[in-house]
């Protein structure tokens, strides 16, 4: 790999400004708008999600629905596994970290991992605090069941914001209750006058700037993805339709009966989520989908949504 | 005047707000007949292989090389330059052919290498893209150019900005900035 062969662009990142080094990382994440991406264990599974067309993947050592049912704590995916994949395929690799394991997340960034997902699914590192994700070269991906959870990760350097849907239970009623809450707090921002966004700022428990920034903007200052839940074709169209703008497949695709068709088949209804023949077309013969969860069977303990602060 | 905007994946909407500013109408390119009544055309950024395979699927690869050879200015940035190109190294995907350079992905390095500059001024002399901010994100390199291909810009020497004919393109993003100049080169030879 080609490391500080830049004299004049600070190819090394060493000499971003703080503005600058934002602009970078929010950058990444434009370029994966669209797209879908896809949780994988192994090589293998990266090459297979790399052949379908996903635009990332996310290495894990263990995908949520897994996590679910083995127990245990959940940690950064193991070096080799992560290098396996780096090695293998040509689109950018993600790779998650415990909540507020900031030492992780330096592990990560020497790697020169693309994206660090600071994700709920891994068990918590710190009850408090959140990653400061300004101090990395490296962009973060968080994510957020409403508004003020996602100004709170952007303020702390977030990139990217992902809804965080219920991931590993194949059931996508978290994922649009998050995408919904979201849209919906903006939309009640931008409807406020100027002298009422402090004391909003303050019930959401997020910073007054970019409460601002949103309420002028009418969107988030960062894309905002889908997660947690997907499981079938029509599953990420009702996402893109609800606003995301771009999808994360964790178990769906690995836990399903035809791992390389469903995840071709995904990908070609995120690009086509607004015509109706060409997601059809994606969603026949596909053979079983994940076994899905019922939220009701789920308790508050075991939704992996709760964690985060 | 009309820009298609290739949207197969990647970042459709930052081109189609540049393109906007500057007055120019934009329809979204996902099917062959989705370029007729078009005047010019970009090919965006994102994932190159993600946007090859929709490409293959859909059957845009000939229809867009058939709309490029009519004339019509097109440009590309990062992916859509490494689509542009005559071949392409390291995992190369299936290109268009129409600049005669060899691109090369993800020449950089990781994200962790991604960066900033300003073109290289050459002899003292600024060129007409001086001092524009280019955002180079996990980026290709443009080598061996042809006798046909004009070097608008160049970063630590690297040409980064290319003409050949009616086909622009760029390794860096001009849609991420508030810069217009390179979205300005393409709507002029519409």
């Amino acid at each position: 790999m080609s490391k500080n062969n830049s004299k004049n662009g600070n190819g090394s990142g060493e000499g971003r400004s703080s503005a600058e080094s934002f602009e970078i990382k929010v950058g990444l994440a434009e370029m994966m708008k669209g797209g879908v991406i896809m949780d994988v264990t192994t090589a293998e599974q990266a090459k297979i999600a790399e052949e379908a067309g996903a635009c990332a993947v996310m290495a894990l050592e263990r995908v949520p629905a897994d996590i679910r049912k083995e127990g245990g704590v959940a940690r950064m995916c193991s070096i080799e596994i992560i290098e396996g994949i780096q090695r293998t395929v040509s689109i950018p690799v993600m790779a998650k970290v415990r909540i507020g394991h900031f030492a992780e997340a330096r592990v990560l960034e020497q790697l020169g991992v693309d994206f660090i997902d600071e994700s709920e699914v891994l068990t918590p590192a710190d009850d408090a605090h959140h990653i400061d994700k300004h101090a990395y070269r490296s962009p973060f991906v968080c994510g957020c069941r409403d508004l003020g959870e996602a100004l709170r990760r952007i303020g702390e350097g977030a990139a990217m914001i992902r809804t965080k849907g219920e991931a590993g239970s194949g059931n996508i009623v978290e994922a649009v209750r998050h995408l919904r809450q979201v849209n919906g707090d903006i939309r009640a921002l931008t409807a406020l006058r100027p002298e009422e966004l402090a004391s909003r700022a303050k019930e959401l428990r997020a910073p007054l700037e970019l409460v601002q920034r949103v309420a002028e903007a009418g969107c988030l200052p960062v894309p905002n993805f889908a997660a947690g839940g997907i499981a079938t074709p029509a599953d990420a169209v009702l996402c893109m339709s609800l606003g995301a703008e771009a999808v994360f497949v964790g178990s769906g695709i690995f836990k399903s009966e035809d791992p390389a068709r469903r995840a071709a088949a995904v990908v070609r209804a995120t690009t086509h989520w607004n015509e109706p023949e060409e997601v059809l077309a994606a969603s026949r013969g596909l053979g079983s989908a994940m076994p899905g969860i019922e939220m009701e069977t789920l308790g508050e303990h075991e939704r992996l949504a709760n964690r985060g602060w | 005047m009309k820009v298609g905007i290739l949207a197969i994946q990647g970042d459709v909407e930052a081109h189609a707000k540049a393109v906007e500013r500057l007055g120019a109408e934009t329809a979204w390119v996902r099917r062959e007949k989705d370029l007729a009544g078009i005047d010019a055309l970009i090919l965006p950024g994102g994932e190159s292989t993600t946007i090859s395979k929709g490409l293959e699927r859909v059957g845009l690869y000939e229809p867009l090389e058939t709309f490029a050879r009519s004339g019509k200015p097109v440009l590309g940035t990062c992916a859509g330059a490494l689509l542009l190109a005559r071949e392409i190294e390291n995992y190369p995907v299936r290109s268009l052919g129409l600049l005669d350079l060899v691109a090369v992905r993800n020449a950089y390095g990781t994200q962790v290498n991604s960066f900033a500059a300003v073109p290289d001024v050459i002899e003292g002399r600024p060129g007409p893209l001086e001092g524009l901010r280019c955002v180079f994100i996990r980026a290709p390199q443009l080598r061996r150019p042809g006798p046909e291909v004009e070097v608008l810009a160049r970063v630590d020497g690297w040409p980064v900005c290319v003409r050949q004919g009616n086909v622009l393109a760029t390794t860096f993003h001009p849609e991420l900035t508030d810069d217009t100049r390179i979205h300005q080169l393409l709507l002029e030879k519409a």
